[in-house]
C-alpha cells in the first residue's frame, strides 16, 4: 500500500487514540495552566486508572462503573499528592514524583502482581475498543469518545464558572491575592489536583479498554504527552480561542494532532523506540520558544518592555 | 476596632540573621480611625501590616479585631475582616481573570463559596456603577483581563475590591509607592473617597511624609519595631514636614531613610 493509503488507513486509530489522550491532556491542562503546578503524579494515576478499570471489568463489573471507580482512584492519588504538597510542605513536583513512585507498587498490587492484564472485547462489553475503530457502526470508539469529551468540557466549563471554580482559578493566577480574598489556597490546590488526576485516571481506564489491556508501564511519560497536547493546542489556537471551553477543546485537538503527527513520522520510518525522545524534544522546544522570544525582544534597544 | 497587645516578631530567630521586626508593639485603633504609618526602611511597618493580616504567625502578643481574638486565625480566615492593598500593583488582582471576575471574588470574601455561578448579571450591573465612580473608564472594560491594566488602574481596582465588602479594617501597604506622582495622587484621592464613603477604619503605610500628614486623623511613626511617635487631633493637623523630621530624630530615630527625606 502506498504512503497516503496506509496513512489514511491508520487515521481513525490516531484520532481515537488522540481523543482518549485528550481526556488526559485536559487533566494536565488543569494543573499546568490553571493551578500553575507541574504535577508528575499523572504517570502513575493513568496506569492506576487502567489497572482499576481492567480488574473490575474482569471481575464482572459494569464498564461505566469501572470507569467511575478508576476516576475515583485517580482522585485519591491526587489527594495524596495534594496533602504531601500543602500539608507537609513538599514541593509540588517532588510530591508528585513520590506519589507516582508509590503508585507503581500499588498498581502492581491492583494488577494481581502481574505487569499487565488483558481485557478481551469478545468477553466484556467494553465502552471503547480499537477493534471497531475503522467500522462505521455504533461500536466505533470515536462515538463514545466524542460524547465523553463533550460532557467533560461542558462540565468543567460549568465548574470553573462557579464560585468554587473561580476560587480555584484565582489560586493558580495569584495565590497571595486569593488568600487576601479569603480563599483557602491549600484546599483549592488539593481540589485541583484531585480533579486533574481523576480525569487522568479516567483516561487511563478508557485507554486500557481501547487497547484491550492494562499495563503497569502504560503511564510512562504520560505527563510529557499531556504537555505536548496542551502546548500544541495553545500554539495553534491561543489567538483564536479565548473562551475557556474552547481552550479545553484546543487541548483535545492538540492531543489528536499529536497522534496524527506521530502516525506520520512513524510511517516515514521513525523507530518506535525513539518516540519518547522525539516527544520530549518537541515539548522542550515549544516550552522554550516564548522564553527566547521575550529574551531576544528585550535585548533589542527600545523593543519589548520589562514590565507589562 | 483593632487592638494590638504587645506583639513581637523576630525573623530568622537563633541565626546570625536574626532580626527583631516587631518589639512588643501595642496599638489601638478606634472605630473610624484613619492612621498613617511612617518610618525608615526596616522600621517594621510592613511587618506590622502583615502581622495583622496573618501572613505569618507572630511570636508573642495578641491581635484583636472588633473585639475578637484573631491571633491564631489563618490568613484566609482573617481576610473576612480585612481589605488589603499591596505595594506591588501585581499582587492585588488575578492577572489572567477578568475585571468582573476579580470583583466577584472580592465580593465573596468571607462567604462560603458554593456551586452558584461565579459572577451574576445583577452584580455585574453593580460593578459597572462602582467602576464608573472611579473615573478610569474601567466600566467599559469589565471583561478585560486585569493583566492588561496599568499599575494605577490595578491599584484602583484593588481598592474597590478591598472595600466591596465592608471590611472591619483596611490595610494599605504603601499602595501608591510604585506609581508615578500623578497616578499616585489619583489613587490616593480614590482611597480618601472610599474610606469616607464607607467610614472605614484604616491603617496606611506611606513613605511620603506629605501624604502621611495630609491623610487621616492620626499619624504613627515607627522605628526598630516599636511606635516612637503617635499624633492625633489638633496636634496632627498642625504638623509640617520639618516638624515631623525634627520629632523623628528627637524620638530616637537613628537615621531618616533617604526615601523618607526625598519625598
Amino acid at each position: 500500500m502506498n504512503f497516503f493509503g496506509s496513512l489514511l488507513n491508520a487515521l481513525p486509530g490516531a484520532v481515537a487514540q488522540g481523543m482518549l489522550w485528550g481526556v488526559m491532556a485536559v487533566g494536565v491542562f488543569l494543573t499546568f495552566r490553571i493551578l500553575d503546578v507541574a504535577d508528575l503524579t499523572v504517570d502513575g494515576s493513568l496506569a492506576c486508572g487502567g489497572a482499576v478499570c481492567v480488574m473490575m471489568i474482569r471481575s464482572g463489573a459494569d464498564p461505566w462503573l469501572a470507569l467511575a471507580c478508576a476516576a475515583g482512584a485517580g482522585m485519591l492519588a491526587g489527594l495524596c499528592t495534594g496533602l504531601l504538597h500543602t500539608r507537609c510542605g513538599i514541593p509540588a513536583i517532588l510530591a508528585g514524583i513520590l506519589t507516582q513512585l508509590a503508585l507503581y507498587s500499588v498498581n502492581l498490587r491492583i494488577l494481581d502482581g502481574k505487569a499487565n492484564q488483558p481485557l478481551s472485547v469478545d468477553k466484556y462489553p467494553l465502552l471503547v475498543s480499537q477493534r471497531y475503530v475503522r467500522e462505521l457502526s455504533a461500536h466505533n470508539p470515536i462515538l463514545p469518545a466524542v460524547a465523553i469529551l463533550a460532557l467533560l468540557v461542558g462540565g468543567l466549563y460549568w465548574y470553573f464558572g462557579t464560585e468554587r471554580g473561580c476560587a480555584v482559578r484565582a489560586v493558580g493566577a495569584n495565590a497571595g491575592m486569593a488568600r487576601a480574598q479569603g480563599i483557602d489556597t491549600r484546599r483549592a490546590t488539593v481540589t485541583g489536583l484531585m480533579l486533574s488526576n481523576g480525569l487522568v485516571a479516567g483516561a487511563g481506564a478508557l485507554l486500557a479498554q481501547y487497547q484491550g489491556a492494562a499495563d503497569v508501564n502504560m503511564g510512562r511519560g504520560a505527563i510529557v504527552i499531556g504537555l505536548a497536547a496542551v502546548i500544541i493546542g495553545e500554539v495553534l489556537f491561543s489567538r483564536v480561542f479565548r473562551n475557556f471551553a474552547l481552550k479545553m477543546a484546543s487541548v483535545v485537538i492538540g492531543a489528536i494532532l499529536y497522534y496524527i503527527v506521530l502516525q506520520i513520522v512513524l510511517q516515514m520510518g521513525l523507530n518506535t523506540n525513539d518516540l519518547k525522545l522525539l516527544t520530549a524534544a518537541v515539548v522542550a522546544v515549544f516550552l522554550s520558544v516564548p522564553v527566547w522570544k521575550d529574551r531576544l525582544l528585550q535585548n533589542k534597544p527600545g523593543g519589548g518592555k520589562r514590565h507589562a | 476596632m483593632l487592638e494590638l497587645r504587645e506583639i513581637s516578631k523576630t525573623f530568622h530567630p537563633g541565626t546570625v540573621n536574626a532580626r527583631r521586626a516587631l518589639d512588643r508593639l501595642s496599638l489601638t485603633l478606634a472605630d473610624g480611625d484613619f492612621v498613617t504609618v511612617i518610618g525608615g526602611n526596616g522600621a517594621g511597618k510592613s511587618t506590622l501590616l502583615n502581622a495583622v493580616a496573618g501572613t505569618f504567625p507572630i511570636d508573642g502578643g495578641q491581635i484583636l479585631l472588633g473585639g475578637q481574638d484573631v491571633t491564631r486565625l489563618p490568613e484566609h480566615r482573617r481576610a473576612a475582616f480585612l481589605g488589603r492593598v499591596f505595594q506591588d500593583p501585581m499582587m492585588g488582582t488575578a492577572p489572567t481573570m477578568q475585571i468582573d471576575e476579580n470583583l466577584a471574588l472580592a465580593a465573596r470574601r468571607g462567604q462560603r463559596r458554593g456551586l452558584k455561578w461565579g459572577v451574576t448579571r445583577v452584580e455585574r450591573e453593580r460593578y459597572r456603577v462602582l467602576l464608573a465612580e472611579l473615573g478610569l473608564g474601567l466600566e467599559a472594560r469589565m471583561r478585560a483581563k486585569t493583566g492588561l491594566l496599568s499599575g494605577g488602574q490595578r491599584q484602583a481596582l484593588t481598592l474597590l475590591m478591598a472595600t466591596l465588602r465592608q471590611p472591619k479594617l483596611l490595610l494599605l501597604d504603601e499602595h501608591t509607592a510604585a506609581l508615578d506622582p500623578k497616578t499616585a495622587e489619583k489613587v490616593l484621592e480614590i482611597t480618601r473617597e472610599l474610606v469616607e464613603k464607607h467610614r472605614l477604619t484604616t491603617l496606611m503605610i506611606t513613605h511620603n511624609m506629605k501624604d502621611a500628614i495630609a491623610c487621616g486623623n492620626r499619624l504613627v511613626m515607627m522605628d526598630g519595631g516599636r511606635i516612637v511617635l503617635d499624633l492625633s487631633g489638633e496636634e496632627k493637623r498642625r504638623l509640617t514636614v520639618s516638624d515631623l523630621l525634627e520629632r523623628f530624630s528627637a524620638a530616637g530615630g537613628k537615621e531618616v531613610g533617604d526615601k523618607l527625606l526625598l519625598s
